[in-house]
C-alpha cells in the first residue's frame, strides 16, 4: 500500500497554507496533496470573476507544477478521498485505491447546500463553487435575457451583478428579510439594495420559492420558478446559491469515529476528535472568538489561518500558536462601491452601538463596543483595514482613550494604534 | 533567500510634514494628494508619529488571502509584487495584512502598495529629517553568505556573546589569505587556536604572548612580503593585552608603521582568566579585582568598584598617525563593515587599528540576550563614540549622537553598575560629557 507522512486532502486555500507550514518545519517529509477537482488549485473567491470574463480561466491558478516540484510534493488531480479508516491510519480513495498516512488533513472544504425544493431535480440550474461552474455559468450568462438568482448571501450577489451587467433581467429572490443577512445589516444592505435596483434588478426579499418546473418558454432548458406568494417567474439561468455544507460524507463507517456537529469539529491545533485526524477551513467548526461555543465561520482568511496552525501541528512545529478563535470579515465590492465587515454584527449585552450615514455620499458607518473594547465595526465606502480592525478585535485593546477620534476618523485612528501596539 | 534592504521609520525624528506623502503620491499617481500616498503618516505633534507601510514580509499574508494570485513575494528584491491584472479588486489582502500595508486608493477603486521604487524610495529622498532611511544592511548579509566561513564550527563562547559573531564577519571578509593571530584572551579561549593539535580556523593562526602579538605579526608579515606573498597579517587581541601589557610593543609596531591589521575586541577587562580589571574598565565598574564591598578599601573604607577612569586606547592610537584607526560596534553592522574595508585596505600600506566595543554577558552582568541592546546604549548615550581616522582626513564622528541618553540608561542595563552611588553616576556622566568635548575637538581640527 502506497503510504505518505502527510496527506492533505483539498487544494485550496487550507489546503495549499498547510503545505507551506509543513515545508517549513519539515523539508523532506513525504507530501502528498488530494483533490478532486481537475484541476490546479485555485480559490472559489475568484470564480465571480471568471463568471464576468474579467479573469481567464487559465490565469487563476495559485500553484503551478513546478511549485509541486519544487517541494517534493506529490499532487493528485481528480482523486477523490471517498472514506477515511483512522484506526488504521488510512484513506481510501474513490478509486477504491488505499494510502496510509502518519497526519492527515482534512481541508474539503465545502459545496453548494441544494435546498429540497419540490422539482428541484428536474430542472437545469447553476451552482458557483468550482472552475468548471463559472465556466459553465459564463457561457449560459452570455445568452442569458432573463435569470432568477435565489439566495442574495455574496456568491448570488456577485453573480447576480455579473448578470445584470451581461444584460440580462435578473430577479434576487431572498428568503430573508434582506439581502447579504448575516454579513451586512439593515442600513448596508438597503444601500446595496439601492444600487442594484438603480441598475435595473429586481429584489424580492421575504420570498421563498415553493415549486420548480421545467420551462420550454426558451431555446435554452429554462425554468419556472414558484413564489410562496404564488407568483411565478420564468427564467432562463436558474442559479442556486443558497448557502453551503461542509464536505465531510467520507466521514462514514468507521470514519464516522470524527466527531461532527454542522461541520468536523477540531480543537485549538485543528485537530479532531481522533488521533492523526486535523481538519481545516470551511469544513471545519471551530472556536468563535466571541464564545466557547464552536462555529462554522466558511471564510478565506479563516481557512488560511486555520490551515496554517493545522500545517504546524502536523509537522509538529514548535512555532505554533493556538487558534484564537474566529471573528467574521467581508469585504464586498458592487457596483463600484464597497462594503467591509469585521466582527460580530450582534450586540454583546451592555454593549454599544454607534452609526453615522451620510445619505449624500452614501458613507454609511457602524461600530460596536463594549467594555470599551471594538466587537464589530461596518461601513460602506467608508474605507479602512480590515487587517488591522480585526487585530483591535482580537486583542481586545481598550479605545475609549480614544473613542471620538476612533468614531471621527476610524481608519487613521486605527492605524495610529497600531503602530503604537505592534509595530 | 537572502536579506533584502527595507526603509525604516525614526519616529523621534518625524515632525509630521508629510513630504514623504506627497513624493509618493507624485511618483506613483502624478498627483500631489496625500490620501494617495502609499505611507501615510498619522498622529499628531503632542504624541508623535506612526507611519503605516508595506513591510514587505517574509511570510506575506497579503499573499496567502489573495485569490486571485495578484500579489507574490519576489525573492530577488524582497518587494512584494502587485499584478493589476490579476488583481479582482476584491480587498481580501486589507484583511490579511495587519500592518495597513495594503490599502484601498479610492481614486484609481484599487488597492495599492509600496514597491520600494525599484530600489530607489521617493519618500526616503523626500524626507528632510531624516526620519525615513534605506537599510541596506541586507548587502552585508548576503555577501557574507556566499564568503566561506573560516573558524571551525561551535566555538566554545560564553552563551550571549558577540565576539563569535566578530570573530567570523571578520575572518570572512579579510578572506583565506591571512594569518591570524590571538594572543591570551577571549578570543583563544572560545577556540581560535583550537584543541589537541587542531586549530580553530581554516587560516595559518598562532599564539603570541600577551606582550609580543604586534611585533610577531610584523615579523610573520615581513616574512611573507619577503618572499613575495600576499597575505592579509590580522591580530584579534583582547584591551588587555593591547593596553596593559601588549601596550609598549603595540605602540612600537604602530610607529614603525608595520603593515598589519590589529583589531581590539574591547569587554573592558580580563574577562577570560576571571573578570579582572584592565586599563579600559570603565570608573565605578565592579570586577573581581574592584570588588564592591564594606572595608576592603583603602583606608578601610568600603570599595565600590573601579576608582580611576578607563584609558582611551583608540585616541592613543590617533596619536600614532596610523594609517586607519576607527571605533565600531556590533549594533551597528554596516558601519563596523565599511571600516573593516578600509582597515583592510589600509593595511597593505601600514598600520591599521580597529577597536570594537564587545560587551559581555558574563563580566558586565546582564541577560545574555541584551548584548546588541548593551552595545546600542553604549552609543545612544555617547558612553562610546563611533568613528575613524585617517591622515588626510584627521578624525570624524561616522555615527554622531545628537541627542544622547542619559548615561544612566547605559549603566541601568547591567549588573556591574548596580551599587553606584549618585556622586559616582555624575562622575561618569561628566566623563561622558568631558570625553565627547575631546574627540569634538580633534574631529574639529581635522
Ligand atoms: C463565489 C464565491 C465567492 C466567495 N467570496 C468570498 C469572499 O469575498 N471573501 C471570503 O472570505 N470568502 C469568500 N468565499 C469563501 C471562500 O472561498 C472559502 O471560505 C474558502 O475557499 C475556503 O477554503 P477551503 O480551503 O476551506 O475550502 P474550498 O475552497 O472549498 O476547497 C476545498 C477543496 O477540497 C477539495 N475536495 C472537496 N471534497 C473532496 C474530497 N472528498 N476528496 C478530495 N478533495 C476534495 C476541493 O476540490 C477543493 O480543492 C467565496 C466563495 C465562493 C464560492
Ligand atoms: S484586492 Fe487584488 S491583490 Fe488584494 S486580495 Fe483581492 S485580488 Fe488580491
Amino acid at each position: 500500500m502506497e503510504t505518505t507522512k502527510y496527506l492533505v486532502v483539498g487544494s485550496s486555500h487550507a489546503a495549499l497554507e498547510a503545505l507551506t507550514a509543513i515545508r517549513m518545519h519539515d523539508t523532506d517529509g513525504s507530501l502528498t496533496m488530494l483533490t478532486r477537482d481537475a484541476h490546479l488549485p485555485y480559490s472559489p473567491t475568484v470564480l465571480p470573476y471568471v463568471v464576468s470574463g474579467r479573469s481567464a480561466p487559465d490565469t487563476v491558478f495559485l500553484r503551478d507544477e513546478k511549485f509541486f516540484a519544487r517541494h517534493q510534493i506529490s499532487l493528485r488531480r481528480g482523486t477523490a478521498l471517498k472514506a477515511l479508516h483512522p484506526a488504521r491510519n488510512t484513506a481510501e480513495l474513490a478509486d477504491g485505491s488505499q494510502i496510509a498516512y502518519e497526519k492527515i488533513l482534512l481541508a474539503t472544504g465545502a459545496s453548494p447546500a441544494i435546498p429540497p425544493i419540490p422539482g428541484i431535480a428536474q430542472v437545469s440550474y447553476h451552482v458557483l463553487r468550482t472552475l468548471d461552474d463559472a465556466t459553465k455559468l459564463n457561457a449560459a450568462m452570455k445568452a442569458s435575457k432573463q435569470a432568477v438568482v435565489m439566495g442574495a448571501g455574496l456568491v448570488g450577489m456577485h453573480a447576480a451583478e455579473n448578470l445584470v451587467k451581461a444584460g440580462a433581467k435578473v430577479t434576487i429572490v431572498e428568503m430573508a428579510k434582506q439581502l447579504t443577512d448575516g454579513y451586512f445589516d439593515a442600513t448596508a444592505a438597503a444601500l446595496i439594495e439601492k444600487a442594484f435596483t438603480d441598475n435595473g434588478a429586481t429584489i424580492l426579499t421575504g420570498s421563498r420559492v415553493v415549486k420548480l418546473a421545467p420551462s420550454s418558454a426558451f431555446a435554452t432548458p429554462g425554468a419556472t420558478i414558484t413564489l410562496e406568494s404564488g407568483a411565478t417567474l420564468e427564467a432562463d439561468l436558474l442559479l442556486v446559491a443558497t448557502g453551503v455544507r461542509p464536505n465531510m460524507d467520507f466521514l462514514t463507517g468507521e470514519g464516522a469515529a470524527v466527531e461532527r456537529d454542522k461541520g468536523i469539529l477540531v480543537g485549538e491545533r485543528m485537530q479532531t476528535s481522533v488521533p492523526n485526524v486535523f481538519a481545516a477551513g470551511d469544513c471545519a467548526q471551530a472556536k468563535s472568538f466571541y464564545s466557547d461555543t464552536k462555529v462554522m465561520n466558511a471564510i478565506l482568511p479563516d481557512a488560511a489561518e486555520q490551515g496554517r496552525i493545522a500545517g504546524m501541528a502536523m509537522a509538529g512545529d514548535p512555532g505554533i500558536k493556538d487558534y484564537p478563535g474566529g471573528i467574521p470579515v467581508n469585504t464586498y465590492h458592487f457596483f463600484g462601491r464597497h462594503a467591509i465587515s469585521v466582527g460580530s454584527s450582534k450586540v454583546p449585552e451592555g454593549g454599544e452601538v454607534v452609526t453615522r450615514f451620510d445619505e449624500a455620499s452614501g458613507r454609511y458607518l457602524k461600530v460596536i463596543f463594549h467594555e470599551g473594547r471594538l466587537t464589530g465595526i461596518y461601513g460602506v465606502n467608508e474605507f479602512f483595514d480590515a487587517g488591522v480592525m480585526s487585530q483591535l478585535i482580537l486583542r481586545r485593546i481598550d479605545l475609549s482613550p480614544v473613542r471620538e477620534h476612533f468614531l471621527a476618523e476610524p481608519m487613521k485612528s486605527a492605524r495610529e494604534i497600531m503602530s503604537l501596539t505592534w509595530r | 533567500m537572502g536579506a533584502f534592504n527595507t526603509i525604516a521609520f525614526d519616529a523621534n525624528k518625524c515632525d509630521g510634514c508629510g513630504d514623504c506623502m506627497t513624493a509618493c503620491a507624485t511618483a506613483k499617481t502624478g498627483t500631489t494628494e496625500i490620501s494617495r500616498s502609499r505611507l501615510q503618516i498619522a498622529g499628531n505633534a503632542a504624541e508623535g508619529f506612526e507611519l503605516a507601510l508595506c513591510r514587505q514580509c517574509g511570510d506575506p499574508k497579503c499573499v496567502t488571502v489573495c485569490p486571485a494570485g495578484a500579489l507574490g513575494k519576489d525573492y530577488a528584491s524582497g518587494v512584494i509584487d502587485w499584478n493589476g491584472d490579476k488583481c479582482v479588486d476584491c480587498l481580501l489582502c486589507t484583511v490579511g495584512c495587519a500592518y495597513a500595508g495594503i490599502a484601498l486608493d479610492e481614486a484609481s477603486g484599487r488597492v495599492a502598495k509600496c514597491d520600494m521604487c525599484d530600489g530607489s524610495p521617493a519618500c526616503v529622498s523626500a524626507c528632510p529629517h531624516d526620519a525615513l532611511k534605506l537599510v541596506t544592511t541586507s548587502r552585508i548579509y548576503n555577501e557574507v553568505g556566499d564568503w566561506e566561513d573560516l573558524f571551525a564550527p561551535g566555538l566554545a563562547g560564553c552563551q550571549g556573546c558577540n565576539t563569535e559573531l566578530l570573530m567570523r564577519h571578520t575572518l570572512r571578509r579579510v578572506g583565506p589569505d591571512t594569518v591570524l593571530a590571538t594572543p591570551p584572551g577571549c578570543v583563544p579561549g572560545m577556540g581560535s587556536v583550537g584543541f589537541n593539535g587542531t586549530t580553530g580556523t581554516k587560516v595559518p593562526v598562532f599564539h603570541p604572548l600577551l606582550t609580543n602579538t604586534a611585533p610577531m605579526l610584523a615579523g610573520v608579515k615581513r616574512h611573507y612580503k619577503r618572499i613575495g606573498r600576499e597575505v592579509t597579517a590580522l591580530a584579534i587581541a583582547g584591551d588587555g593585552g593591547a593596553s596593559d601589557v601588549g601596550f609598549q610593543s603595540l605602540s612600537g609596531a604602530a610607529e614603525r608603521n608595520e603593515q598589519i591589521l590589529f583589531m581590539v575586541v574591547d569587554n573592558e577587562g580580563y574577562m577570560n582568566t576571571g573578570m579582572q580589571r584592565s586599563s579600559c574598565t570603565p570608573y565605578g565598574a565592579w570586577t573581581s579585582t574592584t570588588p564592591v564591598g564594606q572595608g576592603t578599601g583603602s583606608g578601610g573604607l568600603p570599595s565600590q568598584g573601579k576608582t580611576q577612569d578607563a584609558k582611551n586606547l583608540p585616541l592613543i592610537m590617533v596619536n600614532h598617525r596610523c594609517e586607519y584607526v576607527a571605533t565600531a560596534s556590533t549594533a551597528y553592522m554596516e558601519d563596523l563593515y565599511d571600516k573593516l574595508d578600509k582597515a583592510i585596505a589600509a593595511s597593505k600600506r601600514g598600520f591599521a587599528y580597529l577597536h570594537v566595543y564587545s560587551p559581555c554577558t558574563t563580566g558586565w552582568r546582564f541577560p545574555t540576550d541584551q548584548n546588541m541592546e548593551v552595545a546600542r546604549k553604549a552609543v545612544e548615550t555617547n558612553f562610546v563614540m563611533l568613528w575613524e581616522y585617517t591622515r588626510a582626513g584627521g578624525l570624524r564622528f561616522t555615527r554622531p549622537v545628537d541627542e544622547p541618553l542619559p548615561v544612566t540608561d547605559y549603566l541601568k542595563a547591567m549588573g556591574r553598575f548596580r551599587h553606584l552611588s549618585e556622586d559616582q553616576i555624575s562622575h561618569i556622566q561628566g566623563k561622558v560629557v568631558e570625553n565627547l568635548n575631546f574627540v569634538k575637538q580633534m574631529a574639529h581640527r581635522a
